[in-house]
């Protein structure tokens, strides 16, 4: 018996009216776990029942504990007939079973029911006293911690970064097995939501003994997904990486020997760095190499042998000799053969990670994506669902190839998607190949001192937009200039990734949100027919999404993408494709070139006059844009160079490739073959569209940013007000003239002014930056779009911002000369806790600091009315895995939640719109009680995985499924850590009084 | 193209004052967008006339689904549906409780049944305010009274805590709970000249001074059948009025306060004579007032009468309002020289809030 669970019904309120006689209620709890029930006395007639029950335990498994969810039934107690059941309350015990994270969930939950939605609430304490079980052969994984956040949660460092872990587990689909035909709706959502909450728990496990067996203790960026398959059965999958992750004690330890004040300061040296021609002046970066020798540090002994290897592998000079292929050649062969060895005996060297600790990423070749068409057949066998495995198998296997032929070792940023429909699911896979150093991916015995130096030689901000491959073999026809950061190293014109923006990569203004977009129709067709007309229009639809893709970023003047996600929907009729990235300009990549526009009939005057026109429209956008975006890069004479720029070209980072069920891979060649300058034909109206609709896409209102990544590039000085919001759009095409072209334009306008909405909505949060925005597609039905977005709103100050532009090239000029500090503190680095969450130079830190106990910390205390006791306790969500202003200090464990929402009276609760608003209002008052029940005031990378919405307005009657996930933590306001130090108590109540509030 | 479904729902709940005011005031979606178009909103954002509709749209819904909490405010708080911080709470309750002025002069002193909820459909139009608006507030008027009707101590209070008003707001639903409760007659045609604020004083006068609860003689026992302790008059109170009668009844009496009144005021009243020839005429009519209380018909005409009876001589005479003040001043404590008269505290409990009344009715 390796654990007991206590458990303690404290009360009721806001119970709905159960008895219309009495306007009253008598309710009773039922408690469940496993197969063991207990019950509380029925409270007679009372809408705010308190029971005080007594402890219930259950003894159990450790590997019950990981798979089951706690069940809570409140029901109205009735003498002659069957009880009522109010609703219910599904509790995940998994935080209570790691060390560091909760110890007692204890709050008011809503009381859920799948047909009425939330009704009143229940205060719920659950404990946990664990055992300590030395058996060998457990199947249970307790300890093991699990986080969404897809970079190294801040409070912990990485010792090593194991690598990939995925499972899947099968079942039924309740709702489709033939019981469901004579029970109720009811019961059905029920035995669904049991059923997932279940399967999820199960998975977790699993994938917590692969980790166990790794060695490592962690999950980071684990993502878990459920396929609704239909008839053919529900699939629970997930991916993650398995890390072996050290809890850095307090802000303080990390804080030692080089004395500097805050651990801000510490970021300045890698983290912006503007403006980095600034500094560039010199060859001062190889010289770097001598002064590590002295730096070694106890804690970080495996980086810190002495560097006497010679160091003549890297040219002194720098500038203009040789030829950067050559000098990268064997610095690459090196530095392939470590990470090889560090790397290959991994099935899948794949990394869901985004964002890296300094020193992860050494380079990055592009996207690398696999898709396949599969026809679902039903699961014979739940307990061996190996046909799945063997269809993500097949595709990571094209996905490591794919990073092969990019001359990479591994794929980072990797995530897997799936888009059903009917019996048809299209599998897809996505990731950026790259090279990456070895010394976090195994003990650290084996390391030499290769990768110090290599480390040391990459020039800063620079170096991962470094081509990996072989210049003279390279996978694709491609033109290359030198790194206009460093100038040693061959860098590609265009860059490609899935990836979040490395913090200390060097870029010039700010980056802005690319949407490419696409439908195509496709005829109705059944299972093999179907599959194939769908694999036949996969290859299209990837090259224009792509064409649109780079499009659109020329045309915002700049030359790298980040956090790129390609989607393709699979419909009844159609297929939809939508692309999500942030543009930026790279400082180490060559400036874009423009758009030409080529008519194929130039003897018409009429027509050439057009053409100019729309070509002088589309450089006044460029030039516009630029403007908007302040991209403003430093003249560079040719000399400098040494070599000629050769002229940009379109050139094609993405290797794709789909297959059906056969196991052809066929590879595409994006690239627009010889043509020179990027040139776009407009031989025929499909043409002019396509230009016409480049130049549709409205720039956000002035003020408003938006990107799809974690942090926006040129903005860093956020406050501390944020707006996490979910949007859900569907549109109803017109049947009658379905064209692929009226379809895009539909498309295309459901999107923008979806858009356009969240600017005018937000318009208050103003200057504000929409972050991490996330579109989701779906085709619920032969007509209808759904458009579903999740972003967070985050304001900051613009005034500051003048400010800090300032002192980044004070600082950026005062690096150079202090080379030494910046390696001292380089391990320090390590700890991820400095990473991309506050980006403020120390200046600016203070006056921030400065400024938000005058807005929230007044108004907190201004808020708490003399009924304070009774107002709830305030839960942020933000996609994104960090609060800005804020220092995370825990975190409580995975929140994974699945809600199923059915009504019969759609009419009555206002529609579908008002149906999906209450559920999805709803659904974040659940995350945000069970946060606030382990005693957090947060969640991180939240994200809402899917929201199936199905209706039937004849029947009156529609169903949704929603499920989202993210990592519940505590944070403490910046500036009631340190301005005030003698204020901590404060801080450290804050957790406390949260849980107060919420159990009051 | 059309929109299915079209929804925004946020982590912290935005609300929009200004589409708040709109929806508030009885707005449908579509002349609620027009008016926010006519507000220029549109040029100033940039934004098109369709994002006007699905963001009006969105407010509505959020606004339709708050209507449930806001109907026992205490829930709002405590709810976890939306997440609203306490600042904005605190404005959605406010607002939704706040009343036209000349709604609530319609109304005022009328029975809160559904016999009056018919005439909504006259007030309506009467008054310019959307029928919406009208039954929100007359259903809050409602609510507020069931609520409180059956509750001991201060009506503010009970109003206060039972639906987190400003104490400014929870001092007018007061007058309004115990104006419907005492059917105060308002709507008279020489009544029209006073204002909800005119009523609201006098209301808040006479719950302190002429209620059960007022004069601290609240029965100690809490099992007493007594009546709410601020809601209704205190009937001893007004049983004893009576005993005033003797004020004018008493030609000595009537004679003497005259003379009482007249030589303390002589040379310092602009509108001496008149005052002098109307005195006896005056203090007939405010202790007729008094004796007549115990019926609850003259009960509800008691604005009528202190107009009729005073406030219209007085004005018909033009004395200005200092002369008003000095009079009433003299005329309630000359009493205490009477030496035959033996309800000096019975006078002072009915005078002392009567002057301050007539003070606040005695305006053009």
């Amino acid at each position: 018996m390796p654990g007991k669970l206590k458990v303690k019904i404290v009360a009721g309120r806001h119970l709905p009216v159960m008895d219309r006689a009495s306007d009253l209620t008598d309710a009773f709890v039922e408690v469940k776990f496993g197969n063991t029930t207990f019950k509380t006395d029925v409270y007679l007639k009372s809408l705010n029942p308190q029971w005080n029950s007594e402890w219930f335990k259950f003894e159990v498994d450790d590997e019950d504990l990981q798979d089951e969810p706690l069940q809570i039934t409140v029901l109205d107690h009735d003498t002659y007939s069957a009880n009522d059941a109010i609703g219910k309350v599904y509790i995940d015990i998994d935080p209570l079973l790691y060390s560091e994270a909760a110890t007692v969930i204890s709050g008011w939950f809503p009381i859920y029911d799948t047909i009425h939605g939330i009704r009143g609430e229940i205060n719920v304490v659950v404990k946990v006293d664990l055992f300590n079980d030395l058996n060998r052969f457990r199947q249970s994984s307790c300890g093991v911690k699990f986080f969404c956040t897809t970079s190294i949660p801040k409070c912990y460092r990485a010792v090593i970064i194991h690598g990939f872990v995925e499972e899947l587990v099968v079942n039924e689909d309740p709702e489709y097995q033939w019981i469901d035909r004579i029970r109720t709706p009811r019961a059905s959502n029920e035995a669904r939501q049991r059923l997932i909450s279940l399967m999820s728990g199960e998975l977790q496990r699993k994938i917590g003994l692969k980790v166990l067996e790794m060695r490592g203790n962690a999950v980071v960026g684990y993502l878990q997904c459920f396929d609704l398959e239909g008839e053919s059965g529900l699939v629970v999958r997930a991916i993650g990486t398995a890390c072996t992750l050290d809890k850095l004690s307090s802000p303080a330890a990390f804080l030692p020997a080089c004395n500097s004040p805050s651990k801000d300061m510490k970021e300045i040296p890698f983290n912006e760095d503007p403006n980095p021609n600034t500094h560039s002046s010199g060859p001062s970066t190889p010289l770097k190499n001598q002064t590590y020798s002295f730096s070694p540090s106890k804690s970080y002994s495996r980086q810190s042998s002495s560097s006497d290897t010679d160091l003549s592998l890297t040219p002194k000079t720098g500038m203009g000799s040789g030829s950067a292929g050559k000098e990268g050649g064997p610095f690459k062969a090196l530095l392939r053969q470590q990470t090889q060895s560090a790397l290959e005996q991994r099935e899948f060297p794949f990394f869901t990670l985004t964002a890296f600790p300094p020193g992860f990423l050494v380079h990055v070749g592009g996207v690398v994506s696999a898709r396949s068409v599969k026809l679902l057949d039903r699961i014979h066998n739940p307990d061996e669902p190996e046909t799945r495995d063997a269809w993500w198998a097949e595709i990571r296997q094209e996905i490591k190839s794919h990073a092969k032929a990019l001359g990479c070792h591994a794929v980072v940023g990797y995530s897997e998607s799936t888009s059903i429909c009917e019996e048809v699911c299209i599998l897809s896979a996505s990731g950026t190949a790259a090279v990456l150093n070895p010394r976090f991916l195994q003990d650290g015995t084996v390391e030499g001192c290769l990768e110090q130096r290599l480390e040391e030689n990459l020039p800063i901000g620079c170096g991962f937009c470094h081509i990996p491959y072989d210049e003279l073999n390279m996978p694709f026809p491609a033109h290359l200039t030198y790194c206009y950061n460093c100038r040693k190293q061959k860098v590609p014109d265009v860059l490609f990734t899935t990836i979040d923006l490395p913090t200390d990569a060097a870029v010039i203004g700010k980056g802005c949100l690319i949407q490419a977009r696409l439908c195509r129709l496709k005829k109705k067709a059944q299972a093999e027919a179907n599959a194939t007309a769908i694999s036949n229009l996969l290859p299209f639809m990837e090259y224009e999404v792509h064409t649109q893709l780079m499009n659109k970023l020329k045309l915002k003047g700049m030359n790298a993408l980040f956090g790129l996600r390609i989607q393709i929907t699979v419909g009844e009729n159609m297929l939809m494709g939508l692309a999500s990235a942030t543009g930026v300009y790279l400082a180490a990549l060559p400036t874009p070139g423009g758009i030409q526009i080529a008519g194929k009939t130039p003897n018409d005057g009429s027509y050439e006059q057009h053409i100019s026109h729309m070509q002088k429209k589309i450089n006044d956008t460029i030039a516009k844009n630029k403007e908007l975006y302040e991209i403003n890069p430093p003249e560079i004479s040719e000399e400098i160079i040494g070599s000629p720029i050769p002229e940009p070209r379109q050139r094609s980072r993405l290797l794709r490739s789909q297959s059906e069920s056969s196991d052809e891979v066929t590879e595409l060649d994006l690239s627009h073959g010889k043509k020179d300058a990027f040139v776009l034909e407009i031989d025929d109206t499909d043409a002019m569209e396509d230009v016409h609709s480049l130049l549709t896409d409205v720039p956000p209102p002035s003020g408003f940013y938006s990107c799809n990544t974690e942090i926006m590039p040129g903005i860093n000085n956020w406050t501390s007000e944020i707006q996490m919001f979910t949007s859900v759009r569907v549109i109803r095409l017109s049947s009658l003239n379905l064209t692929n072209q009226a379809l895009n334009k539909n498309f295309n306008d459901l999107c923008e002014n979806l858009l356009k909405s969240l600017y005018f909505k937000l318009r208050s949060m103003i200057p504000c930056c929409l972050c991490h925005v996330n579109f989701t597609v779906s085709l619920p039905e032969d007509e209808l779009i759904q458009v579903t977005v999740t972003a967070v709103a985050i304001t900051f100050d613009k005034n500051q911002a003048l400010q800090t532009t300032k002192t980044h090239v004070e600082k950026s000029l005062q690096r150079a000369s202090t080379d030494n500090e910046e390696l001292l503190q380089f391990p320090l680095e390590l700890c991820s806790d400095s990473l991309p969450s506050h980006p403020f130079p120390p200046a600016k830190a203070v006056t921030v600091e400065k400024a938000s106990p005058m807005g929230e910390g007044n108004f907190r205390n201004r808020s708490a009315p003399p009924c304070a006791n009774s107002t709830v306790g305030v839960v942020k969500m933000t996609p994104l895995s960090f609060i800005p202003g804020a220092k995370i200090t825990k975190y409580l464990g995975i929140i994974n939640m699945f809600f199923i929402r059915e009504t019969t009276s759609l009419r009555e609760e206002g529609g579908v719109s008002g149906f999906l608003h209450a559920f999805i209002a709803e659904v974040f008052a659940m995350v945000r009680a069970h946060v606030a029940a382990l005693g957090g005031n947060a969640v991180v990378s939240y994200i809402m995985k899917q929201c199936v919405f199905m209706e039937n307005p004849n029947k009156n009657q529609a169903q949704c499924l929603i499920n989202v996930s993210g990592d519940a933590v505590v944070f403490v306001r910046e500036s009631d850590l340190e301005v005030v130090p003698t204020q901590q108590p404060t801080a450290n109540c804050q957790p406390l009084c949260t849980e107060g509030e919420v159990t009051t | 193209m059309t929109s299915e479904l079209d929804i925004f729902v946020g982590n912290t709940t935005l609300i929009d004052e200004d589409v708040y005011r709109l929806w508030l005031d009885g707005y449908s979606v579509s002349d609620a967008v027009a008016l926010r178009v006519r507000s220029g909103i549109l040029e100033q954002t940039g934004a098109t006339a369709a994002v006007l509709q699905s963001d009006t749209m969105d407010h509505y819904r959020t606004f339709h689904m708050l209507e449930r909490l806001l109907h026992a405010p205490p829930k709002l708080l405590h709810q976890l549906i939306f997440q609203i911080p306490p600042s904005r709470q605190a404005l959605l309750i406010e607002r939704y409780y706040a009343f036209d002025e000349a709604f609530v002069r319609e109304v005022l002193g009328k029975k809160l049944s559904k016999g009056t909820k018919k005439d909504l459909d006259d007030i309506s139009p009467k008054t310019g305010i959307t029928l919406k608006s009208c039954r929100r507030q007359f259903d809050n008027f409602k609510r507020v009274f069931k609520v409180v009707e059956e509750m001991r101590g201060s009506l503010v209070d009970n109003i206060q805590q039972h639906f987190l008003l400003s104490d400014r707001l929870a001092r007018d639903y007061a007058a309004i709970v115990f104006f419907a409760n005492n059917r105060f007659e308002t709507g008279k045609k020489k009544l029209q000249y006073l204002s909800f604020g005119d009523f609201a004083f006098c209301a808040e006068l006479m719950i302190q001074n002429w209620t059960l609860g007022a004069v601290g003689e609240a029965p100690t026992d809490p099992d007493s059948q007594m009546d709410d302790m601020d809601m209704d008059l205190d009937k001893e109170f007004l049983q004893d009025l009576k005993e005033l009668k003797v004020l004018v009844a008493d030609k000595d009496l009537l004679d003497l306060h005259k003379s009482l009144v007249c030589t303390a005021l002589r040379g310092k009243l602009g509108v001496f004579s008149e005052m002098e020839a109307n005195f006896k005429n005056l203090s007939r009519g405010l202790v007729n007032v008094a004796a007549k209380l115990t019926h609850n018909k003259d009960v509800r005409d008691l604005f009528v009468d202190l107009v009729e009876k005073f406030v219209e001589p007085c004005r018909s005479d033009h004395w200005p309002l200092n002369d008003v003040r000095l009079f009433l001043n003299q005329y309630s404590a000359s009493v205490h020289s009477l030496d035959g008269f033996r309800h000096q505290a019975l006078w002072d409990r009915y005078m002392g809030t009567l002057r301050g009344c007539l003070l606040r009715l005695y305006h053009d």
